[in-house]
């Protein structure tokens, strides 16, 4: 998918990047992607599929093979002090000095970061993240989602215009994930660019304005959320039958249907792009064949049922 | 862009903390270790001993004994300083940031370097409460010791680095360094080996660093002061090199 040339409201270009390992292993082929400005972009993907190395190779973890990135405007190699300073990182795993209090950690990552000293933000952060009664805690002793709490404080902690959240939600209670959630959509309407990679499709659809799905290191889809869920999304119709059915009659064989085991349900999807859904005629066929229902319900694809599809496809085609 | 002071005051900083919350095994069991040397071998031993070119034995033995402490310390400090980041995995913050590698090394070395030279200080003063001993050349001292921590902070953060497990940074202190500065004339002038274990001498490096260091003290050395000024400056830049290396090169650190 390359797009030619970045335009102004793209905080975040990556043209044609690749990472292939010592070992010869290729984690990314020729990725291409423009991130905007102020949009929450989720990265889905299975397990191994580059995600992380992605988010590795923009933040100086990592370094490609081919291609370059740049942070607004600022190639992350060549100037790598300014795009970095732009670029804060939550890590998928929870790293953490254990020793170290919540308040110095997150203190010594504003200062790693070219910033001077600001306690009243660094109290701010902390609070909008209910840490600030931790603040004199060690790390050691606080819960797995605290900890992953003071991991986004330290990378919001020098103010960075682009936030990586790599699995945020791993490992955190829902409570915790609702409250982190509602801090992401406040740094979003602060001007924030989020780009998130997570394994709860939900959160994805509940959240991002673009979803982008990676697999074998290769992009197969960057789309608007809403346009991707119109394109690809299915609906479904499901007849509850009066009487149960023994097999789909013959007459109604070009439609796309499905019986249940009981033959009591006949289900059957259509696509949501087209302007003829074809329910009045399937409603008509089935009167003809006298066949009757009592009870008619639709149901909408998720973006979970997306995803697997998109997977699914990739698979088969590979 | 000029030099990131904030990011540098933030690893030197950190580090320090570090070092005075584990002030017992940072700062006292060193010094409680060297003081105790000074006693046996200063007080009890030393009186029955004589002395080496003029110079009470338990005076002459100080330089070597606060070079032994001081390269393992060293090493150990900064080695310690960026292994465990890489241990913890925090270290992903550290290659995040916008600083280059001498900034990186002007915390983490600089830390070190200055762990050690609080050390080298508390040592010179226990050993005045058990032996006594001048100072020749004070400035040529504080110089040299200054020379040679930051060389050894340099070494040892190579060896972290390198190290891919507690073992390893273990390693090159316990079986390389505190050996040679045993046989480097830490408790003996090396003219008063026979051949050829005297020459066989010149070729460990602790001995120009010793030998330096015993002639700021008494004015009276093993080899040249200019000679072993230009080995241990050899020695830095090579450790220099290594350093500007492995960050251009992301060798062990970026994958």
């Amino acid at each position: 998918m390359p797009s030619p040339t970045p335009n102004r409201d793209t905080i975040l270009s990556i043209r044609g990047v690749g990472k292939t390992y010592a070992g010869g292993f290729q984690a990314l082929k020729n990725i291409h992607l423009d991130i905007q400005r102020g949009e929450i972009f989720a990265l889905l993907g299975p397990n191994g599929a580059g995600k992380t190395t992605l988010i590795s190779t923009v933040c100086g973890l990592t370094t490609p093979t081919e291609g370059h990135i740049t942070a607004d405007g600022h190639d992350v190699v060549r100037d790598y002090r300014r795009a970095r300073g732009l670029i804060g990182l939550v890590p998928q795993e929870l790293h953490t000095d254990a020793f170290e209090t919540v308040w110095a950690t997150v203190n010594f990552s504003r200062g790693l970061f070219g910033k001077a000293p600001n306690p009243a933000l660094i109290e701010q952060i902390l609070k909008d993240l209910s840490l600030w009664d931790k603040k004199d805690n060690k790390i050691m002793t606080l819960s797995g989602g605290m900890k992953r709490r003071v991991l986004i404080a330290k990378a919001l902690s020098h103010e960075p215009k682009i936030l990586f959240l790599d699995e945020p939600s791993a490992g955190v209670d829902v409570e915790l994930r609702h409250d982190m959630w509602r801090l992401v959509r406040q740094l979003r309407d602060a001007g924030t660019t989020i780009i998130l990679t997570t394994h709860y499709i939900e959160e994805a659809e509940d959240m991002a304005d673009r979803i982008g799905v990676i697999r074998k290191g290769e992009l197969i889809v960057v789309e608007d959320k809403a346009v991707l869920m119109r394109q690809l999304g299915r609906k479904e119709l499901a007849l509850s039958l009066q009487q149960p059915l023994a097999a789909v009659p013959d007459a109604l064989a070009s439609w796309p249907l499905a019986l249940s085991a009981d033959g009591l349900t006949l289900t059957y999807t259509f696509d949501t792009c087209n302007e003829d859904t074809g329910i009045a005629e399937l409603l008509a066929a089935l009167q003809s064949q006298g066949i009757g229902y009592k009870d008619l319900r639709t149901s909408e694809s998720s973006l979970e049922d997306i995803f697997v599809s998109l997977v699914h496809e990739q698979k088969a085609e590979a | 862009m000029g030099l990131n002071f904030h990011a540098v005051r933030a690893i030197y900083r950190f580090e320090m903390n570090r070092a005075f919350r584990t002030w017992a095994q940072s700062i006292i069991a060193p010094v409680l270790t060297t003081s105790l040397y000074f006693i046996v071998f200063g007080s009890a031993i030393g009186s029955r001993m004589g002395d080496i070119g003029g110079v009470d034995y338990g005076a002459y033995i100080i330089p070597g004994l606060l070079m032994l402490s001081l390269l393992s310390e060293s090493i150990s400090n900064a080695s310690f300083g960026i292994y465990m980041p890489k241990w913890s995995g925090t270290i992903y913050e550290l290659l995040s940031a916008p600083v280059n590698w001498v900034e990186v090394l002007l915390g983490y070395v600089g830390a070190a370097a200055s762990k050690s030279l609080l050390l080298g200080t508390l040592i010179l003063l226990t050993a005045r409460a058990f032996v006594p001993y001048s100072i020749a050349h004070p400035v040529w001292m504080v110089g040299f010791l200054l020379l040679t921590v930051v060389s050894f902070c340099l070494f040892g953060f190579i060896i972290g680095l390198w190290a891919d497990s507690f073992q390893k940074l273990q390693v090159v202190p316990l079986l390389v360094i505190t050996p040679l500065t045993f046989l480097g004339g830490a408790f003996y002038s090396i003219n008063m080996l026979p051949e050829p274990w005297q020459t066989v001498s010149l070729f460990n490096p602790v001995v120009y660093l010793i030998s330096g260091l015993r002639w700021a003290f008494y004015g009276q050395a093993d080899v040249h002061i200019a000679v072993s000024t230009g080995m241990t400056l050899v020695f830095m830049s090579a450790c220099l090199g290594v350093v500007w290396w492995v960050f251009k090169t992301g060798h062990r650190i970026r994958r």
